[in-house]
């Protein structure tokens, strides 16, 4: 089956603050423009659009499921996951790469998905922290999100869902067998609350465990 | 920030990356992104077209070749730092590696994004200059090789010339007696490195017989100290030796970066301490 972006009429009340916030932003930018622009903008307005906003197809698989779309080549795999996908669980911390909030495996491997095009994984796969967690509400979470409940590896939690994907991979390449080395290979990920000796307990508990991340 | 507009083509060979290259003066390659994409976000760099060359199979190899390795550009840091030869053949490459950035960052920044961007606190331009290394070129008018010793000409500038692109790096077969390292002191958060150190010493019966010694971060480009080899070519591999020419790093007339990190004097001191310590490791003391 293949999925395109979400019906936003049938979650309405999930959408409604991120449809309100997207229409007040457009109309804040449309009541600053003079009106000359707005009424020749209007004329032309959609063959403009359209040629302004070239699209390119891409196919990508996001959590097991496969999606075509038409996406700008400028769109960050980040802002294609959270704007048009409404995946808001991969978070923008610094957009530079820096932070590792953005953090979502690309065919396995961990990766900053705030420092790559999303036209440039065409035919690749992509799992997000939505992708983890077995489906539907009574589905068992990762053992990893276990992990880091039962040692409480968060306080705002902001940077948790790249924290628990870049665990993910700490676990998969064997970079978890001492608290100094996963503290190394954890660097990419920045937790502002300070977080950070639970959440090293909690990667060292599922290593110790042996649990199949 | 979200880029400015842009065009994208994915191309299938070198061939085709150097026409569209040709075709579009105002395009750039991209092939990990990790250095290109911030600086679209901020707005520094405009391209009309980004030309991807990250899954041209001929730019991601790496081979042994003439007793040496030669590394594709799109190699990404990870891809180095898990070679088994390379590991075993210069272990600067395989310490500077794995102290770029993070593991993410590692997964998808490649060597010749790195080089062809020359930041001036990259990793990788003061190993490759430390080990001698060749920068191998093709463009409009053909293939040809750069020495990495003309190859970062300045303040993220190089030899390249326009329309054309870095292919691979050739690292020399290293002598019996070989031993390289690389010790940096970071920058926290980006972990660029404020002072990196690179050696590669060759060391017959207890004499240093050549010895290269560069620099990142100290300066607008990595730079091999000319000093610092000459004070250890000729002496024997023991402590004294190490401290007098670790002394000798960054003087003369070098300009030294100056930041909100650290002062011209900070630097300068940082140079000789990280020479000191690259070269204790090399030497095996």
């Amino acid at each position: 089956m293949q999925h395109n972006e979400p019906d936003r009429n049938n979650n309405a009340g999930q959408e409604a603050r991120r449809d309100f916030l997207k229409q007040s932003t457009l109309l804040t930018a449309l009541s600053l423009t003079p009106s000359v622009v707005v009424q020749a903008a209007e004329k032309h307005l959609d063959e403009k659009a359209a040629a302004y906003f070239e699209q390119v197809t891409l196919k990508l698989t996001i959590n097991g499921k496969p999606y075509t779309l038409s996406v700008e080549p400028r769109v960050t795999l980040l802002d294609l996951l959270r704007e048009r996908l409404n995946l808001t669980g991969t978070k923008k911390g610094c957009d530079y790469g820096q932070c590792g909030a953005c953090t979502v495996h690309i065919d396995g491997r961990r990766t900053l998905s705030c420092l790559t095009f999303a036209v440039m994984h065409e035919g690749q796969a992509v799992t997000t922290i939505e992708g983890l967690a077995e489906a539907g509400p009574q589905g068992k979470l990762h053992p990893v999100q276990e992990a880091f409940i039962r040692h409480d590896g968060f306080q705002c939690g902001y940077c948790t869902p790249g924290q628990i994907m870049s665990a993910i991979g700490c676990l998969r390449e064997d970079r978890a067998n001492s608290p100094d080395e996963i503290r190394e290979y954890m660097s990419g990920n920045i937790c502002r609350c300070g977080a950070y000796n639970n959440i090293v307990d909690a990667i060292a508990e599922v290593k110790k465990g042996g649990q199949k991340v | 920030m979200i880029p400015q507009k842009v065009d994208y083509k994915r191309a299938g060979s070198v061939a085709e990356a150097l026409s569209l290259l040709s075709a579009n003066p105002d395009a750039k390659i991209l092939a990990g992104g990790h250095s290109l994409i911030p600086a679209m976000k901020l707005r520094l760099n405009s391209p009309s077209l980004l030309i991807d060359i990250a899954r041209i199979s001929e730019l991601r190899f790496i081979h042994e070749q003439d007793g040496g390795v030669k590394i594709g550009a799109a190699s990404t840091h990870h891809d180095i730092v898990s070679n088994a030869t390379i590991r075993e053949l210069y272990p600067a490459m395989a310490e500077a590696g794995e102290l770029i950035g993070d593991t993410q960052v590692r997964n998808v920044g490649t060597i010749g994004g790195s080089i062809a961007h020359a930041d001036p606190s990259a990793d990788w331009p003061a190993v490759l200059l430390a080990l001698g290394a060749t920068i191998n070129v093709e463009g409009p008018a053909g293939a040809h090789d750069i020495p990495a010793s003309e190859f970062f000409t300045g303040f993220f500038s190089t030899a390249l010339e326009e329309g054309e692109i870095v292919t691979a790096i050739t690292l020399p077969a290293p002598s019996a007696a070989h031993q390289s390292a690389y010790k940096k002191f970071m920058q926290p958060a980006s972990r660029f490195a404020i002072v990196g150190c690179a050696v590669a010493i060759v060391a017959d019966g207890g004499t240093i017989t050549d010895a290269k010694v560069a620099f990142t971060g100290v300066s607008d480009a990595a730079f091999l100290d000319e000093a610092v080899a000459a004070a250890l070519i000729g002496q024997p591999a023991i402590p004294e030796t190490i401290e007098a020419a670790a002394n000798a790093a960054a003087e003369g007339d070098i300009h030294i970066n100056e930041d909100h990190f650290a002062s011209q004097a900070y630097r300068k001191h940082l140079a000789k301490v990280y020479a000191k310590r690259a070269l204790v490791e090399a030497c095996g003391l």
